[in-house]
């Protein structure tokens, strides 16, 4: 079996000026091949416009780094991609990686433990890994208890109870022939569907993200309609570009913000309209995706022309010197300051509604897509018919929240069916 | 004595392997030592136990039937004795996915028993009537073993005594010594055994009274039919000739677990006798009644013991209850009203190893040479012992003749899950074959037994010519035209999905099993190990980092920290 190639981003959290996403692997050539064209000669860089190897589209201008495998940082075949430090850029980037065959996201440390493998850290270094190792385990201990305050801890324990008992069952069904057969399948059925709801139900609450890295509030709207002016009247400074030609404002800009306590990110686009050149259509294009992108809303526009989106504020413009502003808007000028302030109750109420309550449990990315990966598994398990499929799903299921928490090996199902049933031979 | 030993140690010995016990594990460690070419000796009380069948008369079943098929591509014994000897076919599970189907036989006793003799023979190793009295142990090799008819020397030895290892047998307040009905118990061979520090604890199992089929009301019962297709055990083929009998269907009642319960006091299991712990998913119906006391009924399956037999024995209520109790209960149920006990059921307890004192070819870590098989190993059934059987001869031979390991892993055999389950988990209760326990179990199918083994059987050198023109003969199927048609094509279609995201998993597994760890490597000294982590690890020894991962109790955290460990090692 060839080892994986890996890739992951490997400076800090975007946004920033620069972000520098790693690929590393046998296949990192060939990877960065197909999203960036030609590579420059090993240990040289090259700027070339990334896209998707899919659709073609374009994500970013980029500098590519090329290393050649013995004499790389993990001893394989590394390319290295210093994208915009958009987090927009980034996501579209390591999506568009991710989309490649054999291709896979890295695990914490995994650039180190290649590294050490290879021969490429010596053992003060690998000592050095050890702590890190411990450190990092440590630390997701404290993340885990910090959300078991809240309970999460404990309900996913009663989850993998309840998967430890379907599977017990779908077991029961399989080893021990001469029980009373298929009368539990139904029902086994049923319990799998309510449990498969249920990890959905969780999986539409409000999550962790808004609240460590904020809401993310995007201005939206056609040319000129004065989204950077409100920006900058919002956040009080001149952040923005502003000038009286359309297209200005050619990437976004972000602006964090804090709003009775809860963070924002308030994000400024290009005005959405068919540009005229090929560099602003990038950001027309951009600014559409983030207009989906977005947590909340601002739109400057029409109504005709609005996206459509679950917490859209539609906003009457330059209402000092625009006519009057149809009804269900708010009219902001940011000249006289008129209307800010409602607009930014408005926003308040809504980001509220995407953050976990007081108290409440929240998930992050990964302990979602580990429930969503266990909540499919558990529902794909109640349609599949035969028990040997069903028992598979539900073992895909229970790996996925072994990962979450920790490990549950054979022998705790046989427990759990042992203990729960009356077994003839 | 001393003169003989001197003598045969000039000449070399006489025996590369000799093998102790000839249960269904003895019987294949020999005849599979042999098959490579070993010269063996097998050691038992009475030439004529050889391939007894002392408990149910079945073979195979759901995860055990998947056994004998792995056992069979290797020419273990057991697949085509049953062939032989089959008076009743079931394939278990047909309603199911085709990964989960077990066929499963009932034996005639005799039969069986002449069938294993017959191939016994064959395969050259020669019966010794002999009690093994003790291990001649020299420089922590086993050189040789005492026998009540003289030292033997030899290059390895197996050890399959089964329950015999310090046995006690319980009908009731009786109690005797032995490891079967009739049969003496190996006593000294047992503290030889718990001074190497082997001994572990004390198991028990049980045993149905047998019935006269004659006093069974057989039309009043519900009747099992044998299949009426004609598949066979072995990948051989070989056509069944005796005629095919029904089995039949018998429950228990209200008025059998009343006679049960109001006699617990009376049973050695609850009565505090019995120490050892049996196997859960095999219960006593002492048990049964007393953990599932709402339910009303249990079934029993009446399986007739031999064609010319008028034995019956009636799966499902194996008890230790004094005599005169399972005369009550058994007439208590409807078809067996009249029915005569020929001879009452009985629990056995018996000592056993801790398995994790042995590597991954059933070898005692700290002795050399030395290799354990069966039910000493904490497991139950015939299937479970008869596979290790296959894999301590196959080991044994390797290490008196200097040949390859033949090692088994859980991603291509049942065989390979149950070594790995025994040798890092240990066991704490009989220890028997389920499909649950298999990960793999939708690449792991009685169907495909040949694919996944048969390259590993050629390469181990212990097959007939027969055997190998069939493996060969399968390959070449599988590349023809008309495989598709085949079940075995079916069933990997219909699980192909499925098996691609198995070979992720098991891509990672693989990862880690490139890891090994040094057998020196003291625990103690790992940062971030906890001391109960220290002493699993201790315990089992494991091999690889991936071994290291099944090992109860190991986080992912510590698992970490023994890697850095190991590597660092392996750089300095």
């Amino acid at each position: 079996m060839a080892v994986e190639t890996i890739f992951a981003l490997s400076s800090g959290r975007p946004p920033a000026a620069i972000s520098v996403i790693r690929v590393s692997g046998p296949q990192a050539h060939s990877a960065a091949f197909s999203i960036g064209g030609d590579l420059p000669q090993a240990r040289n860089a090259v700027v070339r416009e990334l896209r998707h190897p899919d659709t073609g589209e374009l994500l970013d201008e980029a500098l590519v780094l090329r290393f050649d495998a013995p004499a790389s940082s993990t001893g394989e075949d590394i390319v290295e991609l210093q994208c915009h430090g958009g987090r927009a850029v980034v996501d579209a980037v390591l999506g568009a990686l991710a989309s490649i065959d054999g291709l896979r996201e890295a695990r914490p440390g995994e650039f180190t433990r290649r590294a050490f493998e290879n021969g490429r850290i010596d053992l003060t270094e690998a000592e050095g890994l050890a702590d890190l190792i411990e450190a990092e385990t440590e630390s997701q201990r404290k993340a885990a208890l910090a959300l078991a305050e809240g309970g999460l801890r404990k309900q996913i324990e009663t989850w993998q109870e309840r998967l430890l008992g379907l599977c017990a069952r779908a077991e029961r069904a399989i080893d021990y022939v001469d029980e009373d057969e298929g009368i539990a399948s139904v029902e086994l059925g049923n319990e799998c569907r309510d449990l498969a709801a249920e990890l959905r139900e969780w999986l539409e609450r409000p999550r962790v993200e808004p609240l460590k890295d904020g809401v993310r509030v995007v201005v939206a709207g056609p040319p000129n309609a004065g989204k950077s002016s409100l920006i900058n009247a919002i956040a009080g400074e001149e952040r923005a570009i502003v000038t009286d030609l359309p297209g200005t404002t050619r990437d976004h800009i972000e602006v964090p913000l804090a709003l009775d306590g809860i963070p924002i990110l308030l994000t400024d686009t290009a005005g959405l309209r068919e540009a005229e050149n090929k560099v602003e259509a990038i950001g027309v294009e951009r600014a559409s995706r983030l207009a989906e992108a977005a947590d909340v809303l601002i739109w400057l526009g029409e109504d005709e022309m609005a996206p459509s989106h679950p917490r859209r504020i539609d906003v009457h413009a330059k209402s000092d010197i625009a006519a009057p502003g149809l009804r269900g808007r708010i009219p902001v000028s940011a000249v006289t300051q008129e209307g800010i302030k409602d607009l930014l109750q408005a926003v308040a109420a809504r980001a509220k509604s995407l953050l976990p309550g007081e108290g409440a449990v929240a998930l992050n990315r990964r302990q979602a897509s580990l429930i969503d990966e266990a909540s499919r598994a558990v529902g794909a398990a109640a349609e599949s018919g035969d028990p040997v499929l069903t028992a598979e799903d539900l073992r895909h299921a229970r790996a996925a929240f072994d990962r979450l928490t920790g490990r549950a090996g054979v022998e705790d199902v046989l427990d759990a069916l042992f203990g729960r049933f009356c077994l003839g031979k | 004595m001393f003169h003989v030993e001197q003598s045969s140690a000039k000449a070399g010995p006489v025996h590369d392997v000799l093998v102790i016990g000839a249960g269904h594990a003895g019987c294949e460690a020999a005849a599979a030592a042999a098959r490579r070419g070993a010269r063996v000796g097998l050691l038992t009380f009475r030439a004529e136990d050889a391939g007894q069948m002392s408990c149910n008369p079945s073979i195979g079943g759901v995860g055990k039937g998947h056994l004998v098929r792995e056992l069979d591509v290797f020419d273990g014994l057991m697949a085509r004795a049953a062939d032989r000897a089959s008076i009743h076919r079931r394939m278990l599970n047909r309603s199911k996915g085709p990964a989960v189907w077990g066929p499963r036989v009932q034996a005639d006793r005799k039969l069986y028993r002449e069938a294993v003799g017959r191939l016994l023979g064959e395969s050259g190793a020669e019966i010794i009537v002999a009690e093994a009295l003790a291990l001649v142990i020299r420089d922590s090799r086993v050189v040789g073993i005492e026998t009540s008819s003289g030292t033997l020397p030899c290059r390895a030895a197996v050890i399959t005594t089964g329950t015999f290892l310090d046995a006690r047998m319980f009908v009731g307040e009786r109690i005797m010594e032995g490891g079967r009905r009739g049969q003496t118990a190996s006593l000294s061979l047992a503290s030889q055994i718990r001074e190497i520090g082997l001994g572990q604890g004390r198991l028990k199992t049980g045993t149905p009274p047998r019935l006269d089929g004659r006093t069974i009301d057989w039309a009043r019962l519900e009747e099992q039919p044998s299949d009426a297709d004609a598949w066979t055990m072995s990948a051989l083929g070989d056509e069944i000739r005796q005629p095919q009998l029904g089995c039949a269907i018998a429950r228990t009642n209200s008025r059998t677990h009343d006679i049960i319960a109001s006699n617990f006091g009376r049973s050695p299991l609850f009565a505090g006798s019995i120490e050892g712990r049996g196997p859960r998913y095999c219960p006593s119906i002492e048990d049964k009644v007393k953990r599932f006391g709402d339910r009303d009924s249990h079934q029993i399956f009446l399986e007739p013991e031999g064609l010319d037999d008028v034995l019956v024995y009636p799966n499902g209520i194996s008890t230790s209850l004094p005599e005169d109790v399972q005369d009550d209960f058994v007439r208590s149920i409807e078809g067996l009203e009249r029915s005569e006990i020929v001879r009452p059921g009985y629990a056995v307890e018996y000592e056993f190893v801790d398995p994790r004192k042995l590597n991954a070819v059933l070898e005692v870590r700290e002795l050399p040479g030395l290799f354990l098989a069966g039910q000493i190993n904490g497991t139950t059934g015939y299937e479970e012992a008869a596979a290790q059987g296959l894999v301590a001869g196959l080991n044994a031979a390797a290490a008196a003749l200097e040949l390859d390991e033949v090692r088994f892993d859980r991603r291509t055999s049942y065989i390979g899950v149950m070594i790995d389950d025994l040798t890092l988990q240990g066991v704490s209760e009989p220890y028997r074959m389920m499909t649950a326990r298999a990960e793999y179990r939708l690449s792991l199918r009685a169907d495909n037994a040949t694919t996944r083994l048969g390259q590993a059987a050629i390469d181990a050198d212990c097959i007939s010519n027969r055997r190998k023109d069939q493996i060969e003969s399968h390959f070449a199927e599988r590349g023809g035209s008309s495989w598709s048609d085949s079940d075995e094509a079916r069933a990997d279609a219909l699980y192909a999905p499925y098996v691609a995201r198995q070979e992720h998993e098991w891509a990672a597994v693989q990862q880690d099993a490139r890891v090994w760890i040094p057998q020196a490597l003291d625990y103690a000294t790992i940062p971030g190990l906890s001391n109960e982590m220290v002493e699993r690890l201790q315990i089992a020894a494991p091999e690889t980092l991936d071994q290291a991962s099944r090992v109860h109790g190991i986080t992912p955290a510590a698992l970490s920290a023994l890697y850095v460990a190991v590597a660092r090692r392996v750089a300095a």
